[in-house]
């Protein structure tokens, strides 16, 4: 904003300035809404693949069960590192706010280091998992988990996808109007996939074990 | 702190203690659903009763905590939106359960499992 404290550039801008700013903030309260309006669709498509879930969950076809496939361990780390991911995107929002761009970016490297950890984790059990022979072409219950726990899966990784898109504007462009609503709505979508997984933690792999 | 540019932002009102409950809480619900299934502390259907309520209360942290849903003024769409998502959600999830499973018992009386057992008859 130092430019606006110019003179000049003062008097070109002082008109336009509150106007501008009251467009900017009714934009920004309507791009939230709307990008809201798509998170509560998305609830709807993990509600209809929890309720697939829940009624296939457990026709094993004769095959491996939850109880003998899923190590509560390996999912109780996967769980921390996703929600490590989750608070360490709190930290680009407060920086974002402090608008230290330095800072914003160091964390969202570090969100997103992390959340590529629970890909790599993710991939590593679906592998394992098809090499026993419990891929999702098995029994229904496989099925549902792959495609459930796999509809998660590419969530997150659009989520890193759009970090590394971020990560260019904001570099490129600073902490601009533009770039402060994009991080915005990716922090949104990122704290709302960790809301997802408790559902899918307790859902799949707790109740599917017991 | 929060100029112009960034009070209509989701995160805007966000503060460092937030984060910090946030993590503290999802802690301690996580770890405690986790320890009830991996320590067989209770009964199988107390066990999935507890887990579902802890799932709940830790979803109402992250959505207040993490993702900032408050009851304010402005908020009042994006809360009636979640409303109707959850109404939705409840039919949909509710409705499948309910269907399948009372369709499954009429269609296989007697399957092993199942609560019509060959005794019955």
């Amino acid at each position: 904003m130092t430019l606006l404290d110019l003179p000049e550039a003062h008097s070109l801008h002082a008109k336009q300035h509150p106007a501008a700013h009251e467009g900017d903030a009714e934009l920004t309260e309507k791009t939230v809404f709307g990008f809201w309006l798509y998170l509560m669709s998305d609830v709807v498509l993990f509600a209809t693949l929890f309720a697939v879930f829940a009624v296939v969950g457990r026709n094993y076809a004769g095959g491996p069960t939850g109880q003998e496939l899923f190590d509560l361990p390996y999912v109780l780390i996967e769980t921390a590192v996703l929600l490590a991911s989750s608070v360490a995107f709190g930290f680009v929002t407060l920086a974002a706010q402090d608008n230290r761009k330095q800072a914003t970016l160091l964390w969202m490297a570090l969100t997103f280091a992390i959340g590529a950890v629970f890909i790599v984790m993710e991939v590593y059990e679906f592998h394992h998992l098809i090499q026993e022979g419990a891929g999702p072409d098995r029994s229904a219950f496989l099925s549902a988990y792959f495609t459930l726990v796999g509809t998660h899966g590419l969530h997150v990784f659009t989520g890193l996808f759009w970090m590394i898109i971020s990560g260019i504007q904001l570099a490129r462009d600073g902490l601009a109007a533009t770039v402060q609503r994009r991080l915005g709505l990716l922090g949104l979508f990122w704290h709302f996939l960790d809301v997802i997984w408790i559902v899918v933690f307790t859902e799949v792999y707790l109740i599917g074990v017991l | 702190m929060a100029d112009h540019k960034t009070e209509h932002l989701p995160g805007a009102g966000a503060s460092l203690r937030h984060y910090v409950r946030g993590l503290i809480l999802s802690v301690i619900l996580t770890g405690a659903a986790f320890a009830l299934v991996m320590m067989h502390v209770l009964p199988r259907d107390a066990t999935i009763f507890v887990i579902l309520a802890l799932a709940a209360i830790q979803i109402f942290v992250h959505l207040v905590d993490f993702l900032h849903i408050d009851s304010s003024l402005e908020q009042r769409w994006n809360v009636y939106a979640a409303l109707f998502a959850l109404l939705v959600v409840g039919i949909l999830v509710g409705g499948s359960i309910w269907i399948m499973f009372n369709a499954h018992e009429r269609m296989n009386p007697g399957m092993p499992g199942m609560t019509m057992t060959p005794e019955a008859f």
